[in-house]
């Protein structure tokens, strides 16, 4: 076992191609145990590669790293069987019944009490009455359950759900962050990539992912306050106009229109100033300085990373 | 850790179980397209090979042996390999299907000539496949009359002028009436494995790649190697279950005999499913989707039906073309079942044929197991 216990992953430097692209560059990112980490990044950015690094699908082409203390390079097989891995795409087998799925998975875990255990599964779903359903015929909320379900069969230590809620209905998505804080309470671990910002915001902490890259990573508070991200918020009357007089002028890094609410970000707070107070006087609209949001924060970083980066990409 | 746990082999072999039954239409299809087929090709098509390879037993060195040999030789029929080769030595060849025909001069074939007496020459055909030997055997009926002639000049000429001067006899070895459903019905069992086999193995793995269920799979404990025989062992037994039925079928609609060790067949199949898989597997692991896999096997099963000697006499094919061929499990295969349907052959005859298909096996398992790691990665 490796002495940093209280670390459920521990990754440094890791790195992965696919013929001339790499797909994650240097990644080097830490989990503590009991925590709900959100990994959070644009289409393409190496989420998914980076959770199949994690737990032991892939071997990364450079780096180091532990995942519950095993070796991420040789010990895959020891990894595999105490890591719970949910995949983007519905992996369970949707010809057969929700019953034989979780059997199925029990048994390749060489689970003992495997009936016992299965029908435990079904109770805590609420699945009993439907064991003999085909799983190809559960909505996109049950079927992420189930799979939530089958991968706890074996008793993980550490979660690693990768888009978990994508295309599910908010009281679903509700109750399923229910859950994932009551596994967290027990001690488990838990990594959740995700697209949507409430998400972001229920997690302990966030990593921000772009091509490749780790961009930020810290509490959702520190995330915001570590920016040096200042954002103007308007609310009033003519929000369009003003959207459109602002958004190429110098010091505005970033106008987002959010209903009746128009954001207006920059990272050097002076040049907004000074590219603002021609308008700020409107009495018709409301203007407060504040924080940005996340998702602010997170369009700014896409974009500060795709300058950085995005053309060495294209190469 | 274990490297290969038979419990997880087992889970694998029960899921693949449900999903063959449930998947209705594959199922259908394995079942009948054999007996489909089976009814279809029970009508076999007549081609004209030549170049047979042929031994010939002499008892005696005399003008008219060596004159018979070299008529034989001219028809273009026959290739004659050897004519210093013992009777038993030539049962044997006949028997492992190294030559075609045998023809044996006796001890006293001059002497019966030269006096008018019924002289007789024997010739021993591989029958199994009636379309390869048809037309060589009525060349040499032919010959007979004008063989002779120029031999028996002079004072000879007497024996020549009655309407033959010798009588041929033809044993129709393993399968007396030419019947070409009995070399029809061991070639299907072989051609119906290959394309059921190659198929539903190309296509199984691909459809877990296609529908994402193989990433969760390789995400659990389970190995490749596992994942690979799980898949292969349900196959084997579907496979079985086609053979019989082609086999009930052929005893049962076309009254084909039966001569050899069951066993040795069913083993023999076995082995000829197991080269199929893997073959099958090897193409799952280069194929991106279903429909690849779908094309890539019929590039593969096309071949098997063509220069195997299933639809054409093998030695009436091009030189290039039974080379190929002689890499195909299934030519071998076909050798083999009909040595042991219809010849009674045993193991150590079906060895000379049973070692190429053990080899192809192999080699291919070692290509499929590598590309197959290879994908997950
Ligand atoms: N097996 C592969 N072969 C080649 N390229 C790949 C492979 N897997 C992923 N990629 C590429 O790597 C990049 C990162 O993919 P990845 O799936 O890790 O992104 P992601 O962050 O999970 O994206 P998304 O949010 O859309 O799920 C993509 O450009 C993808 O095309
Ligand atoms: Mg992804």
């Amino acid at each position: 076992m490796n002495d940093e216990v209280d670390l459920a992953v521990d990754v440094r430097h890791i790195t992965k191609r696919y013929g001339h692209k790499t797909v994650v560059d240097g990644l080097s990112m830490q989990l503590r145990r009991g925590e709900v980490f959100g990994f959070l990044g644009p289409n393409g950015s190496g989420k998914t590669t980076s959770i199949r690094m994690m737990c032991g699908l892939l071997t990364p082409d450079s780096g180091e790293g532990h995942t519950l203390g095993y070796d991420i390079m040789h010990e895959a097989a020891k990894i595999k069987r105490e890591v719970g891995y949910m995949t983007q795409r519905f992996g369970l087998y949707e010809d057969l019944s929700i019953r034989e799925n979780l059997d199925f998975i029990a048994s390749v875990y060489e689970m003992d009490r495997r009936r016992e255990r299965v029908d435990h599964a079904l109770e805590r779903l609420g699945l009993q009455g439907r064991q003999k359903q085909l799983a190809g015929g559960l909505s996109g909320g049950w079927k992420q359950r189930m799979a939530l379900a089958a991968c706890m069969l074996h008793e993980p230590k550490l979660l690693l759900l990768d888009e978990p809620t994508a295309g599910v209905d908010p009281k679903a998505r509700r109750d399923f962050w229910e859950e994932i804080h009551k596994l967290a309470a027990e001690g488990i671990t838990v990594l959740v990539s995700t697209h949507y910002m409430d998400e972001a915001e229920r997690c302990h902490r966030l990593g921000y992912i772009a091509y490749g890259r780790l961009m930020a990573s810290g509490t959702p508070k520190e995330l915001v306050a570590n920016s040096g991200f200042h954002t103007w918020s308007i609310s009033g009357e003519d929000i369009s106009d003003l959207a459109d007089s602002l958004t190429d002028l110098h010091g505005i890094d970033m106008v987002t229109r959010f209903g009746n609410t128009l954001h207006v970000s920059g990272e050097d707070l002076a040049a907004l100033d000074a590219a603002t107070a021609p308008y700020r006087d409107n009495p018709q609209q409301h203007w407060t300085l504040g924080t940005p949001q996340l998702e602010d924060l997170f369009i700014h970083l896409m974009g500060k990373a795709q300058d950085n980066y995005g053309l060495e990409a294209k190469k | 850790m274990t490297i290969f746990s038979f419990a997880r082999l087992l889970a694998v072999v029960k899921k693949e179980f449900i999903q063959i039954r449930r998947d209705r239409i594959t199922f259908a299809m394995m079942i009948g397209i054999p007996l489909l087929q089976l009814t279809l090709f029970g009508y076999a098509i007549n081609s004209d090979p030549k170049h047979l390879p042929t031994v010939v037993v002499s008892h005696e060195q005399s003008t008219f042996s060596r004159s018979i040999v070299q008529a034989m030789q001219h028809s273009g029929y026959f290739d004659i390999q050897s004519t210093s080769i013992g009777e038993r030595d030539a049962e044997g060849m006949l028997a492992r299907g190294e030559v075609q025909f045998s023809i044996i001069i006796p001890a006293d074939f001059t002497r019966h000539v030269l006096r008018g007496e019924k002289a007789q020459l024997l010739i021993e055909a591989d029958a199994t496949d009636p379309s390869a030997t048809g037309n060589a055997i009525s060349a040499l009926q032919q010959m007979t009359t004008s063989l002779l002639s120029h031999d028996l000049k002079g004072p000879l000429a007497y024996a020549a002028t009655t309407s033959m001067p010798y009588e041929i006899i033809i044993h129709r070895r393993y399968n007396p009436d030419a019947l070409s459903q009995y070399n029809v019905v061991p070639g299907l069992i072989g051609v119906i494995l290959t394309m059921t086999m190659i198929m539903s193995t190309a296509l199984g793995l691909t459809r877990e790649v296609e529908r994402g269920t193989m990433e969760n799979l390789l995400a659990t404990p389970v190995r490749p190697l596992e994942v690979m025989i799980g898949k292969i062992l349900p196959y084997i037994i579907v496979g079985l279950v086609s053979m019989i039925l082609v086999l009930s079928a052929a005893r049962w609609l076309f009254a084909v005999p039966f001569i050899g060790s069951l066993w040795l067949l069913v083993a023999v199949v076995i082995i000829f499913i197991a080269a199929n898989l893997v073959v099958g597997i090897t193409i799952s692991s280069v194929a991106r989707n279903q429909m690849q896999a779908l094309q890539m096997s019929f590039f593969f099963f096309l071949p098997s039906i063509l220069l195997s000697g299933f639809m054409f006499p093998f030695r009436g094919m091009p030189r290039w073309a039974q080379y190929i061929g002689e890499i195909l499990p299934n030519t071998h295969f076909m050798r083999i079942s009909r040595g042991v349907m219809l010849k009674g052959n045993g193991l150590t005859e079906s060895w000379s044929e049973l070692w190429p298909l053990l080899l192809f096996m192999l080699v291919v398992m070692c290509i499929g197991l590598v590309r197959f790691r290879r994908t997950l990665d």
